[in-house]
């Protein structure tokens, strides 16, 4: 499933793909499932009325690239949408357009670099997509200016429960709620598939809007920095100890009772759990929680490595602790 | 009013735990309120009943701050800041907890003063493994500036938090002094999370829905030895604010404010903010839009340790801010 999710091309704006099949797997919920203007997925499970509304949300974009132009030589030039680290575009596949034509991002080559240039990373100035078109008339009947670009890369099982992919965040977040939604488990709550987070948690604000819930939880995939050039004191996230609950970043401060809620849901259910240890860095929680006259918001995360590139990896098990962690907190809330 | 004062900004407080503020301002409001109530994210109201317009006061809560993100096995504390901290006025400071737990920051070697970052900063509470202060302090935590208030001969005092405690001082003041009848409703409001981007301001201005806003809080002087150019003072009266960062004060509350003073001879200066923000700008700007202003107590070595106001400003600003709600404010245009 989260294969299947994460292979899904949905860059910020274009998530129609994604809520497409989002909408297909919850068929059953058809009566209480509705797109909204901006196109976020917004779903009830559960008839009874419950004090106070709960929403889950989750986003279904990823980062991405769009054509800006197209030059003479039949090469795209591009910006990217949402935060992407520039040194990892270089010579990564890419996908183009509705119909996912095949391309490479393509730079001058090392051979030709003057010094300078090979002491700083390309900017997407320097950089351009290669699709294999001849010229502009041959790309133009191709491509558009204003098409989406995605990476190109599938995901796959690694050594024991490992995954790697390219848009986990958040597809991890979708399939948790998607999980949470199909299962038999007399849960009453809104779940709020969202779009355009990637460019500033705009689909939530909508979302939230609508729903009035009075307690929400942003469910999101975070950057794990378990790896070894990483100071001990500097690890925000690791891999394999469950999921992270954020006390604060920089959209939101996580009240203490929310904070501790999860962390009281978590000991009792027996799910292991760590703390985001580190402020910097967004999540649609902040604009959630200032929707209207103010709802209390927490965010959980999948601790994920490499997020915003081509291959980001996760640990099956921490989706699974996820899961078990906000059963545990909706059950006690009701 | 210093001891109102006093009270207050010993008061702990970061952004996201006003908690002990909350419960000093109820303690010290001795005036009516009509209602008294909190919203999700803590603000504070106390509402004055009344005929049309609307004015809506507020004065933040909370104050900047620091926020443990890892605790290491030796009983160090690394932190993040909580608003707009600058690591060089860490080392050698006294922080506090909420609980009374107290630690002095200090950092690694380092050759030069500009490599001092947060990443080199750490708290030491005095115990020696990460059990130990595990025991007493948590991932998550948030410590204030651990500093006392001191009155200075003349008139002047200084303490940690003014921003915006005395703000907070000149609300309660003059919930305190007005009479019992008003010829307009009037609530005043407490807000959460300001140093963190006005957030506190957003949700109870929505809440409220007023015909003017109007915030207290403190603005910068250019008055101390080689200052920025800034034409505000310390002990020449409380300032009428044009415009800073978050907001472009309304020419009718601003006219209606600087008239007041001068029928009344309440001495005042015009300020005008090149950075910064306050509540006001988050209130003029919720739902159809709403005209604002600001009173700002000038005020030395903002987001120190110790910053420092002349008591005349703030006794000032409470005569004009009671003037202000006692008489009537030009009638709202449907």
């Amino acid at each position: 499933m989260l294969a299947e999710l994460s292979d899904l091309r949905g860059v910020s704006g274009d998530e129609g793909i994604v809520r497409r099949l989002l909408v297909e797997k919850l068929d059953q919920f058809q009566s209480k499932t509705a797109v909204d203007t901006m196109g976020n997925l917004l779903v009830r499970k559960g008839s009874k009325s419950i004090n106070p509304r709960i929403m889950l949300s989750a986003h279904m974009d990823e980062v991405g690239l769009m054509v800006m132009s197209i030059h003479d030589s039949g090469l795209l030039k591009f910006k990217p949408v949402g935060g992407i680290d520039r040194r990892v575009l270089v010579a990564k596949r890419v996908r183009i357009g509705a119909e996912g034509l095949p391309g490479v991002i393509g730079s001058k080559p090392v051979h030709l670099q003057k010094e300078g240039e090979q002491k700083k990373p390309f900017d997407e100035e320097k950089l351009f997509i290669d699709a294999g078109f001849k010229n502009r008339s041959e790309a133009e009947k191709n491509v558009q200016i204003g098409d989406y670009v995605t990476f190109d890369s599938s995901c796959v099982e690694l050594g024991d429960g490992f995954y790697r992919g390219k848009a986990f965040d958040d597809r991890a977040g979708c399939q948790i709620l998607l999980e949470l939604l199909l299962e038999n488990n007399g849960l009453v709550f809104d779940a709020a598939f969202t779009v355009q987070e990637e460019v500033g948690a705009r689909g939530a604000a909508v979302a939230a809007y609508t729903l009035q819930p009075q307690v929400a939880l942003a469910v999101e995939t975070t950057a794990a920095a378990d790896t070894p050039e990483t100071e001990k004191e500097s690890i925000s996230t690791a891999l394999g100890a469950g999921p992270a609950i954020s006390f604060m970043d920089r959209t939101i401060m996580v009240s203490r009772d929310m904070r501790e809620g999860l962390v009281e849901a978590a000991e009792t259910a027996g799910v292991p759990y760590q703390f985001r240890r580190f402020t910097g860095a967004g999540t649609e929680a902040g604009i959630i929680a200032l929707t209207r006259d103010g709802i209390k918001t927490g965010v959980v995360a999948v601790p994920c490595r490499y997020i915003h590139s081509p291959h980001s990896i996760l640990q099956e098990k921490d989706i699974r602790a996820t899961v078990n962690l906000i059963r545990a907190w909706l059950e006690r809330r009701q | 009013m210093e001891k109102t004062i006093m009270r207050l900004t010993e008061a702990f407080g970061p952004s996201g735990e006003e908690e002990a503020v909350r419960t000093a301002i109820k303690d010290l409001v001795k005036g009516s309120a009509d209602r008294i109530f909190e919203d999700s994210l803590g603000s504070l109201f106390f509402l004055r009943e009344g005929p049309s317009p609307r004015i809506m006061v507020s004065a933040h809560m909370d104050e900047i701050g620091i926020i443990v993100t890892h605790i290491d096995g030796n009983g160090f504390l690394r932190i993040a800041p909580i608003g707009g901290v600058a690591p060089r006025m860490l080392p050698g400071q006294r922080l506090r907890f909420r609980d009374g737990i107290t630690g002095t920051v200090y950092h690694e070697k380092i050759k030069d003063i500009k490599e001092l970052d947060w990443s080199k900063l750490y708290l030491d509470i005095g115990q020696d493994s990460a059990e130990a202060a595990g025991e007493i302090v948590t991932i998550g935590d948030v410590a204030c500036f651990d500093q006392p208030f001191r009155a200075l001969p003349g008139g002047r005092c200084m303490a940690k938090a003014m921003d915006d405690r005395v703000g907070c001082a000149v609300l309660v003041e003059t919930i305190n002094r007005l009479p019992a009848e008003l010829p307009q409703a009037v609530c005043f409001v407490f807000t959460v999370q300001e140093e963190l981007g006005l957030r506190g301001a957003k949700t109870a201005a929505y809440r409220y829905e007023p015909d003017y806003g109007l915030a207290v809080d403190v603005t910068l002087v250019g008055d101390t030895p080689r200052a920025a150019t800034m034409a505000v003072s310390l002990g020449k009266g409380p300032a009428v604010k044009v415009k800073d960062n978050s907001l472009l004060c309304h020419p009718v509350v601003r006219e209606y404010m600087a008239e007041t003073a001068e029928k009344y001879k309440i001495p005042y200066q015009l300020e005008v903010l090149e950075r910064g923000g306050t509540d006001a700008g988050a209130i003029h700007t919720s739902r159809q839009g709403v005209p604002s202003g600001a009173i700002s107590i000038p005020c030395r070595y903002v987001h120190t340790p110790s910053e420092l106001v002349d008591s005349s400003d703030v006794e000032n600003a409470v005569d004009l801010l009671q003037k202000l709600l006692t008489l009537s404010w030009p009638a709202v245009k449907e």
